[in-house]
């Protein structure tokens, strides 16, 4: 009878301590988000001066640069997941997963032979674990990431498309992020990166004025081939950005809904506990009573 | 004459920005200097210092890397990876 009771006050104890971690997590993923939604806004002018600076070289000049070019010889193809380094944020990493096994079954079928970059330790955990060829992969940093890592896996990818097919060249770059929306809400995204689409890098916000005629210094063609890099860096940058934005979020949400789940499991122990506890004194009570009865009569 | 706009952006941040009287930029063939007036240009950079006449008459000097610098209509926008100011003052360095 007594078990019962050692039992639940157990389960009690324990939850509480799992309590502490979820609030911890959550504020920590609170504290964290402002700084990296702060950097989401900071990187915004790079990335819009650069868009801005691409489009007026396209408007200018004909694009024709190894990075805009169709390869259509090469059937490979690099995807690029941005998960997190750690768990604890609910879905958020699963969702990448799911939603890049998704773009990875698609090009299979269309005869493309994949090959998988990933950030973050629970998409390299996840494809190593099942023993999946990971052709890159980059962790430590998916809730702050710097320029100089978005740079690394930048020079990484445009490596891979700029070799020759015969070499293992890819033909094309898919990205797969989180989209941050809002605090509560975070969609993954698939974006085809490479081969560039200079046409459609013109953002949401038009500019009204027309794009003037500019100068080259030194001339059109070093300056795209200067700027594209830079662009696809800037944009890789972005979504990593975003992506540990989303991270938090999730995580905060993730943690909070924990924490409340964890005080609802105490009530419920610490009544069921009561509970027993009644139950053992009354027993006890008629034990005693019937004892003396049994004395009397 | 009108004064230029100059803005300076970093990968991760905003490094300067404000009415400058004149802008000197390491270019891929040579330092250029861009004053009032200039037609728009599309121009390589090469790691150097940005020398900035602010519009104040305070002289800033950024140590930048690799980007660009676009000029349209008095807005000089110079966009580089990384830029610090070499006295190494609380701007220098990453915003973290």
């Amino acid at each position: 009878m007594a078990g019962k009771q050692r039992y639940y006050r157990q389960r009690i104890r324990s939850t509480q301590a799992l309590k502490k971690i979820f609030r911890a997590m959550e504020l920590m993923a609170a504290s964290r988000i402002a700084k990296a939604r702060a950097s989401v806004e900071a990187a915004g002018p790079y990335s819009r001066a650069i868009t801005r600076a691409v489009s007026a070289v396209a408007a200018h000049a004909d694009v024709d640069h190894p990075l805009t070019r169709e390869r259509p010889e090469t059937n490979r193809t690099a995807v690029l997941l941005v998960t997190a380094d750690r768990g604890m944020a609910g879905a958020y990493s699963a969702s990448v997963i799911r939603e890049g096994e998704r773009l990875i079954r698609d090009l299979t079928e269309q005869g493309q032979e994949v090959k998988l970059y990933v950030t973050g330790r629970r998409a390299v955990s996840y494809y190593t674990f099942r023993r999946r060829e990971l052709a890159g992969s980059w962790t430590g940093f998916s809730d702050a990431p710097t320029p100089e890592v978005a740079a690394e896996i930048a020079s990484t990818l445009l490596d891979a498309f700029l070799t020759d097919p015969s070499e293992g060249g890819v033909g094309q770059l898919h990205v797969v992020y989180t989209h941050f929306v809002n605090m509560v809400t975070q969609t993954p995204r698939v974006i085809r990166m490479l081969p560039l689409e200079v046409v459609d890098a013109a953002p949401e916000e038009q500019t009204p004025e027309p794009v003037p005629l500019y100068e080259f210094e030194p001339s059109a063609d070093v300056v795209l081939d200067a700027l594209l890099p830079q662009y696809v860096r800037s944009r890789i940058h972005a979504f990593l950005l975003q992506a540990a934005a989303s991270e938090l979020a999730a995580r905060q949400q993730a943690m909070h809904t924990a924490t409340q789940n964890a005080e609802d499991l105490i009530r419920n122990f610490t009544r069921l506990a009561n509970q027993a506890r009644q139950s053992e004194i009354t027993q006890e009570i008629s034990e005693i009573v019937s004892g003396a009865d049994a004395l009397a009569s | 004459m009108a004064d230029l706009e100059v803005d300076v952006v970093a990968a991760d941040r905003r490094v300067w920005r404000g009415a400058a009287r004149m802008v000197s930029a390491p270019a891929a063939d040579g330092d250029i200097g861009i004053l009032p007036g200039h037609t728009p240009l599309l121009a390589i950079l090469k790691a150097g210092d940005v020398r900035i006449q602010a519009n104040d008459g305070a002289s800033v000097t950024l140590r930048v890397d690799e980007g660009f610098l676009s000029v349209d209509e008095d807005r000089v926008t110079v966009v580089v990876q990384t830029a610090v100011e070499p006295s190494g003052d609380a701007r220098g360095g990453r915003a973290r």
